[in-house]
């Protein structure tokens, strides 16, 4: 007997030859499942990083196998470390790059509010450039609390309704950043 | 060749400069003194072609705001044959404060004085392309001023606010 352990259907209705459930449900697991990072690392918080993607910790077993340097098919961009704000328009512009639906993790005190660069020279927080959907607290977090991040992120987007990208507040928030 | 001493270099250095070099100080044993804008040029090409300070160390810059002249911009040279240093000040006013470049020199001065000028706004007169280095090209203030906040102004966790005071 093999102890992969496969994702929980989501609650539908089950009989001899169908289950139906809702397609929001279906596509929330699938997607939650294969989320494809985009390692964005500048500092302290990429070795670490390292570590969660190695085999020790195994970012793999939850379903992001493959890292990927593209931002054209990566869904979930790992911002982790220092951004200067002379970095800004290239994180920016990566992000941009990416293909809906695309989320964010802000790994580390850095990436989170500038961390202990409160200076002229860093971003304060990779939020005034980007929205983001998880922070990941820690000066750099251990490869647990990466992880810890990943998880609530799958939550999210389990739970997201495939209309979310659509709606007007969605579109209100990138343009407040400026994006179309 | 010998190893020039500290006290010959004074001694040729005044001898041909007499009054436009000025506060000479030997600490931690490294050769210092002051000059102004007119005079750097010829000091640093006549320490480069006759005293043998073939290498360009370092151009940095300094703001003493108290001073009468309160921008510095200081020259690192370096006697590779004879592994002696010299550091040469000089010392501009605050309002646009002007220097000729090195650049005719050190090729080397190029990035250093982008870099003074990035953090000082010391102006190198006749560098080939005097702009912002490592800071953002839209960044308006010279950060290293004393008159310019270090701490980022759009910062609000650490208000006092948050820690009851």
């Amino acid at each position: 007997m093999s102890d992969i352990k496969l994702a929980e259907a989501p609650p539908g209705i089950e009989g001899s030859g169908f289950f139906a459930t809702s397609f929001d449900k279906v596509v929330g697991l699938a997607r939650a499942n294969s989320l494809w990072p985009l390692p964005f690392a500048t500092s302290c918080c990429g070795i670490e990083f390292m570590a969660t993607m190695g085999a020790h910790y195994d970012l793999a077993r939850f379903g992001s196998e493959r890292p990927s340097f593209s931002p054209r098919q990566a869904d979930m961009l790992l911002v982790m470390g220092t951004i200067a704000k002379k970095m800004a328009p290239v994180l920016r512009q990566v992000y941009i790059q990416m293909a809906e639906p695309r989320w964010v993790i802000a790994v580390g005190a850095c990436a989170t509010s500038g961390g202990i660069f409160d200076s002229y020279s860093v971003l304060q927080g990779i939020d005034e450039v980007i929205p983001v959907d998880v922070y990941v607290p820690g000066c750099p977090p251990r490869p647990e609390a990466i992880l810890n991040g990943v998880l609530k992120l799958q939550d999210l987007v389990r739970n997201e309704p495939m209309r979310r990208r659509n709606t007007e507040e969605y579109k209100e928030l990138l343009n407040k950043y400026g994006i179309q | 060749m010998a190893k020039i001493s500290n006290q010959e270099l004074v001694q040729k250095i005044t001898s041909k400069f007499a009054s436009r070099v000025s506060a000479f100080s030997e600490p931690h044993g490294l050769l210092t003194f002051e000059t102004s804008r007119e005079a750097i040029i010829d000091i640093l090409t006549f320490l480069k072609n006759d005293l043998d300070f073939n290498f360009l160390t370092d151009i940095t810059g300094i703001h003493y705001p108290e001073q009468e002249l309160p921008i510095g911009v200081i020259y690192h040279l370096h006697s590779m044959r004879q592994g002696v240093r010299v550091r040469i000040k000089v010392f501009l006013e605050e309002q646009n404060p002007v220097i000729p470049t090195a650049f005719n020199l050190w090729k080397g001065a190029d990035w250093m004085e982008r870099e003074t000028y990035d953090y000082f706004g010391i102006q190198f007169e006749g560098h080939p392309d005097l702009r912002r280095i490592l800071n953002m090209d839209d960044m308006v203030a010279f950060p290293m001023r004393k008159e310019f906040p270090l701490e980022d102004p759009n910062r609000v966790d650490k208000k006092d606010f948050f820690f009851g005071r």
